[in-house]
């Protein structure tokens, strides 16, 4: 269980505005979050993942606290067991697939998960490869099982799949699909595409004047136009 | 080559052995700067990125003349170097490698500086989101991606400590065997009217310029296809 109430004065194109957010999340959730550029949505996940600092509030993870402003703790990202994959690819380019998979491990880890992983994500062709042999949807893959090696909490996809074609696109959200199935994975997307939502997510969050405006499920909460288009 | 074999070769070891050293002791002093600077958030930067780009714009004769007044054995920081560790720095070898640290700084910082700059933003938060430390990032993600700037820094400072001369003429006097390098041979040769020596010299230094310089753009057109590649 995730306990999120955090407040963040933020810069947006219209002036400035404070996000607030007051929401719990249940282990297993799969929660997208929609919204206009701009809106605080990527800001959202860097909170969570404490890349940046909520103004105030809390975030309580499975009873631990990562963030309590009233009592000054802010776990910094390294000590957060969080996964999370950007819009941008950043594979280390130094590094093949298979060496930024094995970098990804804790120094205690045992391989046995990164091999399944491997299978999982069907990557064992790719494992010699550099990055920049990859395409798009190899590379976003690759961090998606990257950021899975160490059976992380809480799963962060900011906007994984906005700069890939529609093939690539859908065969991406079988696996996120998959990995969320197949390890129970508490996730958060960031997308702006209803359709994609239509297909991954449980639950969707639609963030408007820096709060959650509408909740519910994607037929709820995403207007039937959107997802006719 | 029978001019070779009375060819004062001693110049050229010095000069040498100058660059080389210049050059190692930056790389480990410059690539922790050139990190600071990249990626402070500190209202001052800057002032320091003034301090450290100064020897750029700065007349040699300047950064020598501040060398010899901080470090002159008859007074301040000199005299205290002098009376407790015996150490003179004016008209020494070890001088000349200090003032040509200082005068070679951007050289080795900026290059650098920019290949940490031009790093995707993203690319240290991956790491640090897979737990790990600033350090790791630093040495296992950050520095193997800016190789070539660091590269480029090294063989532009070697080249530039190679090609001092108002610097190590003040600071080290061209005191023969000891401080004396080959742009100071030039100069003496030219004035004692010895053209012949002072092409051997120039000619050398001419060469090695040529070869430098052709490294560094090998390596910046290797950077701009990697970059193009990544975008």
């Amino acid at each position: 269980m995730i306990l999120l109430t955090i407040e963040k004065k933020l810069k947006g194109a219209e002036g400035d505005f404070t996000l607030n957010i007051d929401e719990n999340i249940v282990k297993g959730d799969f929660i997208g979050i929609y919204g206009k550029s701009g809106i605080g949505k990527t800001t959202l996940l860097q909170m969570l993942s404490g890349l940046e600092k909520p103004t105030n509030g809390r975030i309580v993870v499975d009873g631990e606290i990562w963030f309590d402003s009233s009592k000054k703790i802010n776990i910094p990202v390294q000590k957060r067991s969080i996964g999370y994959v950007f819009q941008n690819d950043v594979l280390f380019p130094n590094m093949t697939v298979l060496q930024n998979l094995r970098f990804a491990l804790t120094a205690h880890q045992k391989k046995y998960f990164l091999e399944e992983l491997i299978e999982v994500m069907e990557l064992k062709a790719l494992l010699n490869f550099n990055s920049q042999q990859l395409s798009g949807g190899q590379k976003q893959r690759v961090s998606l099982a990257r950021a899975l090696v160490q059976k992380p909490k809480l799963l962060l996809l900011d906007e994984p799949l906005s700069a890939l074609d529609i093939e690539m696109r859908q065969r991406l959200q079988q696996f996120i699909a998959k990995v969320h199935k197949k390890y129970q994975l508490t996730i958060l997307i960031v997308s702006h595409d209803p359709l994609e939502l239509y297909q991954l997510v449980g639950n969707v969050w639609q963030l408007n004047n820096g709060t959650i405006s509408a909740k519910g499920t994607p037929k709820e909460v995403l207007p039937l136009d959107l997802y006719r288009l | 080559m029978m001019f070779l074999s009375n060819f004062n070769w001693q110049p050229l070891f010095l000069t040498t052995k100058l660059a080389f050293a210049t050059t190692l002791i930056l790389v480990i002093f410059g690539i922790p700067i050139a990190y600071a600077l990249a990626f402070t958030k500190n209202k001052l930067k800057p002032v320091f990125e003034a301090l450290v780009g100064m020897p750029l714009v700065l007349p040699p004769t300047v950064i020598g003349f501040y060398f010899l007044i901080a470090f002159s054995p008859s007074h301040g920081l000199g005299k205290w170097l002098n009376d407790i560790f015996n150490i003179q720095l004016v008209f020494s070898f070890s001088g000349l490698v200090l003032a040509s640290i200082i005068y070679s700084l951007p050289f080795m910082v900026q290059p650098i500086q920019n290949g940490l700059q031009n790093l995707p933003k993203n690319l240290p938060e991956a790491a640090y989101v897979l737990g790990k430390s600033k350090w790791q990032t630093f040495w296992r993600v950050l520095l193997p991606n800016c190789q070539n700037s660091i590269l480029t820094g090294m063989v532009l400072t070697f080249a530039h400590t190679i090609g001092e001369f108002g610097v190590v003429l003040m600071v080290g006097g061209s005191i023969p065997n000891k401080t004396q390098v080959v742009s100071s041979v030039i100069y003496e040769q030219v004035e004692a009217l010895n053209y012949g020596t002072a092409h051997t010299y120039s000619a050398i230094l001419l060469a090695i310029s040529f070869l430098v310089l052709v490294v560094v753009y090998s390596l910046s057109k290797y950077n701009n296809c990697y970059l193009r590649r990544n975008n």
